[in-house]
């Protein structure tokens, strides 16, 4: 069966062109960078180009660059390495509602650490209110980490204004860039942010590498301790393969942004327009137009989104949901309840993110065998959600 | 919406309910004639059951459902409804959650629920049964 892979979200095929330039440095330029022979130097140089390029994707200097094992992990390193080594300028972080549990998560434990965190609202569309967050503003905010554009509703956020209102104050602004790397514009004097959070598994780049920008003066500490590897704030043996492959990813994917970006937006466009039309009862979620390129979030009354996404893998489509069914947890997820999705109607929601291999008769038969499994699974569920619940959407 | 890790996680029955699930009811026309019916769970939990049985001579003849939920909600009702027709009514109420969730080859422990509330609709149903029945000898 041809598979449909609708779920790039989640995490992309790492492209021939990446593992082409990471596959040198198993078997033949092994060596460890830290290393004084000629094994070493041969890595050590491999990195420092592969820093290089990184620098010159996000227009700033490579020393400004941390390679860390994740997204996951660059964000952690942003959070708990600013607020811990800045604890004497102040103990207040702002975020908003519906980051991703890195982010989330990581707030949660500072907390615990005695950090104070105020969590914005966003609005029916997941967007932030930048007068919002400057009333949050207090003498005790020492940073700010609001996401560039939502993993689940594809929701941009207007990064240049936040982080433009975070200068303003004297606050330190990270975002967390992870669903932006492969689509949106990631130069960071543009955006004017100081850390930058992103990661290779999301722009075609290898799983297990990240980055974390660090603007130059901007003090962290490490999280992992040991041999001082990236500046002493990422100690481990350098992943050589995978920093080669993620710089390689970032290349390519900034390169092929403008014109990927413009035919993915036209299929997610045509994929939105066809599901609401062709399927009764269904609705957008996130912004209409403020949207990634390639993200189609919809929230599809009366059935319940595993019961969806299982009958369409069965079909060869990879899709995702919001739905509790899914989670440990068995609430549905956070950023719909954010957006102010009842639960009854959040259970139902699907995510398709579109990719590099994403053509036109893939969404045909996708809107095709969805509309079908929907009809069927409406006809053996007993409620019928009012759609009075979703006025305004 | 990061937390997809359901996949296959389920067994090949909990599967074979699911795609092809038994006695479902296709349009509420047909449970017109019912003898008794019941319904639980709630759409902000994300599980809704509802299940029809008729009854002759004490027996379940014929049970049939409706279910909101997701793969092993649906499964649970389909496997429940095959349990429970040709059962005495005595009978029926003795199936456990437990024995749904073994008929279906095991179900994820996050969820045990959905073979719970499966029980519980059926009970629901056989209560209302009863209700109808010494509403009716009264």
């Amino acid at each position: 069966m041809k598979i449909i892979y609708l779920d790039n979200a989640a995490t992309t095929p790492t492209s021939p062109e990446v593992v082409k330039a990471m596959a040198p440095f198993w078997s033949e330029k092994y060596g460890n960078p830290g290393s004084l022979h000629a094994k070493g130097f041969e890595a050590r140089a491999a990195l420092d180009k592969a820093r290089e390029i990184a620098g010159n994707r996000l227009n700033c200097a490579a020393s400004e660059i941390i390679f860390t094992g994740s997204g996951t992990e660059s964000a952690n390193l942003a959070l708990f390495g600013f607020c811990r080594k800045n604890r004497q300028k102040g103990n207040h972080i702002i975020t908003q509602r519906t980051e991703h549990h890195a982010v989330l998560d990581s707030c949660a434990a500072l907390e615990k650490e005695g950090y104070s965190v105020t969590y914005l609202d966003v609005d029916k569309h997941g967007l932030v209110c930048k007068e919002q967050l400057e009333r949050a503003i207090r003498k005790e905010t020492i940073l700010i980490t609001i996401m560039y554009a939502n993993n689940e509703i594809g929701t941009v956020q207007d990064i240049r204004g936040l982080a433009e209102t975070a200068r303003k104050h004297n606050v330190v602004f990270h975002t967390d860039a992870c669903q932006a790397g492969g689509s949106l514009d990631i130069d960071v004097k543009n955006l004017g942010v100081d850390l930058m959070t992103l990661n290779g598994s999301k722009i075609y780049g290898p799983k297990g590498t990240g980055l974390l920008y660090v603007r130059s003066g901007i003090k962290i500490q490490p999280v992992i301790y040991g041999g001082g590897q990236e500046n002493g704030l990422r100690s481990g043996t350098e992943n050589v393969a995978g920093v080669v492959g993620f710089a390689t990813a970032l290349e390519l994917a900034q390169k092929e942004r403008e014109k990927e970006s413009k035919r993915l937006a036209a299929l997610r466009d045509y994929l939105i327009s066809k599901v609401l039309k062709e399927i009764s009862r269904t609705y957008l979620n996130g912004h209409p137009t403020q949207r990634l390129p390639n993200n189609a979030s919809f929230t599809i009354l009366d059935v319940e989104g595993e019961s969806m996404i299982l009958r369409l893998s069965e079909k060869g489509i990879c899709a995702s949901t919001g739905s509790a069914c899914t989670s440990r947890s068995l609430e549905p997820s956070h950023v719909l309840q954010a957006i102010g999705l009842p639960k009854e109607v959040a259970h139902g929601s699907l995510r398709f993110s579109l990719g590099k291999g994403t053509t036109k008769a893939d969404i045909d038969y996708t809107v095709k065998e969805l509309k079908r499994i929907v009809e069927e699974l409406r006809k053996i569920s007993p409620i019928k959600i009012n759609e009075s619940v979703m006025k305004g959407r | 919406m990061e937390k997809s890790n359901c996949g296959w996680a389920y067994s090949d029955i909990v599967k074979e309910h699911f795609l092809n699930p038994r006695n479902f009811v296709r349009d509420e026309r047909e449970v017109a004639g019912a003898d008794g019916t019941g319904m639980m769970g709630s759409p902000a939990c994300g599980d809704v059951m509802k299940m029809w049985i008729w009854v002759k001579d004490g027996k379940i003849i014929d049970c049939k459902w409706m279910t909101f939920g997701c793969a092993s909600a649906i499964a649970s009702t389909s496997m429940l409804s095959e349990m429970a027709k040709g059962l005495k009514i005595e009978d029926a109420l003795r199936i456990t959650p437990k024995q749904i969730a073994e008929k279906l080859g095991g179900l994820p422990a996050i969820k045990i629920h959905c073979s719970v509330l499966g029980d519980q609709a059926l009970r629901a149903a056989v209560k209302d049964y009863e209700a109808r029945k010494n509403g009716k000898a009264k």
